[in-house]
Formats: C-alpha cells, sequence, structure tokens
C-alpha cells in the first residue's frame, strides 16, 4: 500500500488558476538559504531547490492550502495567498 | 452587491455556518461567504463530530435521514506506541449510544449539510468567493472586500471565521502570524475498506464505530498524535506533529504517514484498503496563550481563526460550532441595541470566557509550554519506549521474580527521564500542564 506523493496528489482534484498564489519573495535569500528547510515540511512537495538556476522551484499546482509554508519558511521569503475563489484544490471527503 | 447587510460571515466551516444559521434564524440579514467551490471543499479533520454542540443549533439532528453520520463512537483507544509494540488504555460503553456521545464524519459532506440549515434559515450564500481583506471607517469594520467584480460587501457586524490560516485576523492586527510552535501540520488518508471487514477488525456492529489516538515512537521524535477512525466503508488515518519540530527533523510529512502505515498494529488494521484521498491541513495547538481578543468595533472571531482547539481532547469543531452560536447571539443582541461598537461586542467574549470553551483552554493552558520546552524525544521516543519495555518485561515470564522485574522497569523509566529526580519533576509539570 505504499504510495508516491503523486500517486496521493493524484486522489485530489485540482482546479489551477494560471498564476500562482505562493510566490518567493526574495530569490537571494533563497540563495543564502543554507537549510532550504521548504524542500522538507510541505506535504504535497511543493518546492525543490534548482541547484542549476539556482532558485526554488514552485509547484503551486500542487499546493494543498496548509499554510505551513508561509509560517515555517525561516526567513519569511513566501508570499502565501489563497487561490481565486473556486480555484485550487477540493477535496472530495475530508 | 454594495446592498448593506446585517452581517457578514467570512467561512463556511463549522464556526462560521453556527454564527449564520444562529442570525438568520433571528431574521437578520446575512451573507455567509465561502472560498471553496463549496463549503467544505477546503477541509478536513480527523473526524469525530460532537453530538451536543450540533444539537444546539440542529435539534434531534441524528433523525434526519440526510444527515452524514459514519459511524458512532461507542469505544475509544489510546495508544502508547513502541517500534513494534504499544501499551493501549481504552473505555468502551454502550451508554454511548443513547443519546450519541460523538460521531466519526467527513467534512466535505457535513459542511454542506450544515451549510445548507444556514441557508435554509436564510442566510445568502456566497461560495467561491475569497475575502481579501475588511473595509473599515475609521477604526469600525463596516464590511468586506471580495475577489469579485464590484465585490464589496457591507455590514454592521463582521463574523471573522476564516480557519487557522486567518489571512483576515493578520491583515486587521488582531493576531500576528502564529509561531511554528502553535501549529501542527496534519497528514491524513481515507483509506477505503469493506464493511465486514471493519466490523470483524475493531469489534463493531451495526453502525458502532472506534476511535484510536496513538503517540510514541510513531511520531518520529516529534511532539505529535496519530489518529485512526472508522468510518462506514472507510477509515480516517492521519498523524499530526508541531511544525517547529517538524522543520528541525527534515521529515517529509507524508513519510511519516507512510512510516505509520508500516507499524505493525496499524499495518494490521488497514490491510488490503485502498487509498481514496491524501490531504493535509494545520491545526491550532497554541492553546490559551495563543487566543487573541475576540471582539472590536464592528467585527468578532471565532474557531480556529482565533486558536480555539482543544487539542488534548481533539475538540476544535465543536468549539468552533458554540463560539460561533455565540457571536451570532451576541449580534442579534447588538441589532436590538442597535449598537455594534466594540462595547456591546464584548459581550461575546464574556460568554465565550464563561463557557466550556475557555475553562477548559485553561485548564490546559500549561500544555502548550511542556510541548514546546520539553524534549521531543524524551517525551515521545524514550518514556514510551521505556514504558512498552517494562509492560513487555512484565508479562514476560522467564525465571526473573516480579519484584526484580518492576524495579528494572522503574530504573529504566526513570534512566529514560534522566533521572529519578528529573522524572518527578516531568511528573508535577506534567500535572500542572494539565491542571493549571
Ligand atoms: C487533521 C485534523 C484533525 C482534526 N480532528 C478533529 C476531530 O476529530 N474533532 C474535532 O472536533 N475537531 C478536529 N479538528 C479541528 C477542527 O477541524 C477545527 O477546529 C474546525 O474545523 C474549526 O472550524 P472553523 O469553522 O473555525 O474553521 P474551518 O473549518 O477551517 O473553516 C474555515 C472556512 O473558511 C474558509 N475561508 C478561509 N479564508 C477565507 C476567505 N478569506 N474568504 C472566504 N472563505 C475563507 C475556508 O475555506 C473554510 O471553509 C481537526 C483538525 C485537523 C486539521
Ligand atoms: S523559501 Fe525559505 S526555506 Fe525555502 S529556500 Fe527560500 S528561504 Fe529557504
Ligand atoms: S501551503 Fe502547504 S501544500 Fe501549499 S506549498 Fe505551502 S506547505 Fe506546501
Amino acid at each position: 500500500m505504499s504510495q508516491t506523493i503523486s500517486d496521493k496528489l493524484f486522489t485530489i482534484r485540482f482546479k489551477c488558476d494560471k498564476v500562482s498564489h505562493l510566490t518567493i519573495k526574495d530569490r537571494d535569500v533563497c540563495i543564502r538559504c543554507t537549510t532550504k528547510d521548504c524542500n522538507f515540511f510541505c506535504p504535497a512537495d511543493v518546492y525543490e531547490w534548482d541547484k542549476k538556476q539556482k532558485l526554488t522551484t514552485v509547484a503551486f499546482e500542487n499546493c494543498i492550502e496548509c499554510g505551513t509554508c508561509r509560517i515555517a519558511c525561516p526567513s519569511d521569503n513566501i508570499e502565501w495567498v489563497y487561490p481565486k475563489g473556486g480555484y485550487g484544490m477540493s477535496f472530495k471527503m475530508g | 452587491m454594495n446592498e448593506k447587510f446585517d452581517a457578514v460571515v467570512v467561512g463556511a466551516g463549522p464556526g462560521g455556518t453556527a454564527a449564520a444559521l444562529t442570525m438568520a434564524r433571528a431574521g437578520l440579514n446575512v451573507v455567509l461567504l465561502e472560498r471553496g467551490e463549496f463549503p467544505g471543499a477546503k477541509n478536513i479533520f480527523g473526524g469525530v463530530l460532537y453530538r451536543k454542540q450540533i444539537e444546539e443549533l440542529v435539534p434531534e439532528f441524528w433523525k434526519e435521514r440526510n444527515f452524514p453520520m459514519e459511524r458512532n463512537i461507542v469505544e475509544q483507544r489510546i495508544w502508547v506506541m513502541g517500534k513494534e509494540s504499544m501499551v493501549t488504555f481504552s473505555h468502551r460503553n454502550e451508554a454511548y449510544k443513547e443519546p450519541y456521545n460523538c460521531f466519526t464524519g467527513l467534512r466535505v459532506k457535513f459542511d454542506q449539510w450544515f451549510a445548507d440549515k444556514a441557508v435554509q434559515a436564510g442566510a445568502l450564500p456566497v461560495y467561491q468567493t475569497v475575502a481579501l481583506d475588511v473595509i473599515r471607517d475609521g477604526n469600525r469594520v463596516v464590511g468586506v472586500k471580495t475577489d469579485r467584480e464590484d465585490g464589496e460587501l457591507y455590514a454592521d457586524v463582521v463574523v471573522i471565521a476564516d480557519g487557522v490560516n486567518s489571512l483576515l485576523g493578520k491583515s486587521m492586527g488582531i493576531h500576528r502570524e502564529w509561531r511554528p510552535d502553535e501549529v501542527s501540520l496534519a497528514v491524513k488518508e481515507v483509506i477505503a475498506l469493506p464493511k465486514e471487514k471493519i466490523e470483524d477488525r475493531f469489534n463493531v456492529e451495526g453502525n458502532e464505530g472506534v476511535t484510536i489516538e496513538f503517540m510514541g515512537e510513531t511520531s518520529l521524535g516529534m511532539a505529535g498524535m496519530g489518529f485512526l477512525y472508522t468510518n462506514k466503508e472507510t477509515i480516517s488515518l492521519g498523524v499530526g506533529v508541531m511544525v517547529n519540530h517538524l522543520r528541525d527533523k527534515r521529515i517529509k510529512p507524508y513519510a511519516i504517514l507512510e512510516a505509520i502505515k508500516q507499524h505493525p498494529m496499524i499495518k494490521k488494521l488497514i490491510q488490503g484498503g485502498e487509498t481514496l484521498e491524501y490531504s493535509g491541513h494545520l491545526i491550532p495547538e497554541g492553546g490559551y496563550h495563543s487566543v487573541p481578543p475576540l471582539s472590536g468595533d464592528g467585527w468578532c472571531i471565532v474557531g480556529d481563526a482565533a486558536q480555539l482547539v482543544n487539542f488534548v481532547h481533539r475538540e476544535g469543531t465543536n468549539l468552533a460550532m458554540a463560539s460561533g452560536r455565540m457571536a451570532g447571539e451576541t449580534v442579534i443582541e447588538a441589532k436590538n441595541r442597535g449598537d455594534f461598537s466594540a462595547a456591546t461586542l464584548r459581550l461575546y467574549d464574556e460568554k465565550v470566557k464563561n463557557s466550556f470553551i475557555m475553562k477548559d483552554l485553561r485548564k490546559y493552558k500549561g500544555m502548550h509550554k511542556l510541548l514546546k520546552e520539553e524534549d521531543p524525544e524524551l517525551l515521545f521516543t524514550k518514556l514510551p519506549r521505556a514504558l512498552n519495555e517494562a509492560a513487555y518485561n512484565m508479562f514476560l515470564v522467564d525465571g526473573v521474580p516480579k519484584a526484580d522485574k518492576q524495579k528494572m522497569a522503574l530504573k529504566k523509566i526513570a534512566e529514560a527521564a534522566g533521572g529519578t529526580v528529573n522524572l518527578m519533576k516531568l511528573g508535577i509539570k506534567g500535572w500542572r500542564a494539565m491542571n493549571g
């Protein structure tokens, strides 16, 4: 019954907006960030450090809107708003 | 939509809906705002709903044919987990059948059922709409700005019921951003299992159900709690951990859940089941000291948005409903007086303070500090492990005299705590935290 995160996310319905509701405030802050905590604590693997491009990639389409990253980024570097009304994820059971 | 209302309620979770229902029934002109496609679309919980606070709003709701109950809880179990063992406490009682005490549910169904009650009572549903900020006239809140075109809604009172993230509460300055130790992140799966399997595995029949909360080595050294609840034909399995600990550990939240599924005691209960849904959500766990002022000029705040959660007893929906009802009753009183100032709305703070909500939060007011300041490895790994080892040895027949076993068990538990004095200190701290 072991499942990958993509299997898990596949169980949720997403209606994606074209624009991201999650924004990295300052790219340089991520470059200086030694821990890259966002790569771990997000329950939907939204953030990943891209070594080549030297930036935090944001797969906002997978976001389950929990709010953890807004609170847990140690440099408060994530701008977090809700997706537009009716957009984003919808649970079917809850 | 520039009409003026008596009240705008932001958020159609249990808190907001309770407020809207209470006011609509009294004939007030109420808008119920929800950002999700429908109420419940954005919401999850573990799954236990409490009869008492629903009944206060919808008498005899359980007699309704379409009431979305999963199972009536007749037994509650607490498991203290070792790596491949557990020590258990539980209580089962036929008396929980009539009247119900609590039952499991799923939020997508429950929140819609509940919000429909408010709409039937006359509240105007405005869904798929985000409240972006409040509108002020000087210091007074006079409405909300939404993400709809011309989406300004004016009202005498705005009820803030926007849940744990409460961006509105923050933009209004009611509370600052929560610290990572004031919230837990929970991840959950709903796992399908045939009814017969559930009945056999959990020793239940008909609509009887069981809850299990588990703590110990399953939270991988973080302050956390797991839950496994029986629904009609599904199991709700999840785990919540304090966000500061999660950050320190650098463990993916779903990896904690996957590890739990492999625990021999859990594995057998969910074996053969198929995951129908994965989800995640924050739980406010700051307790008493994190609760902000609950009202001001033209506004009240209810439920998770105000940290009204008794996490020791996993009660949240009922505190949200009770606070929502009290906010609604206060707005009705304010309408009668024709005064929506902070002076009148303070009645709401008083009601909450004098009810079980604040009395319970006050009782456990030291709990958050204990969990934040004590070493989570001690509380959630070493002590549960020592307890499991003690139980293992006491039941093991190996020729060692029982008195020696008892001595050894006590020594091991004391060792886990860093000595007898530390263990006693911890005991006292724990007692105080639960009886503040
Ligand atoms: C994993 C988990 C397990 C839990 N287990 C239990 C349990 O077993 N029993 C129990 O009683 N409690 C439990 N709780 C707690 C319980 O879920 C909450 O306390 C309860 O849902 C709080 O209700 P609320 O109405 O205050 O907030 P919510 O239920 O969060 O509702 C807030 C609503 O506001 C909407 N919203 C937010 N912002 C806006 C905006 N700007 N504009 C428009 N709409 C907005 C949201 O979409 C949401 O519908 C659990 C919580 C979690 C996460
Ligand atoms: S978003 Fe925050 S945690 Fe992630 S890399 Fe940037 S600064 Fe670090
Ligand atoms: S809100 Fe939650 S799911 Fe979305 S990006 Fe942040 S941590 Fe990940």
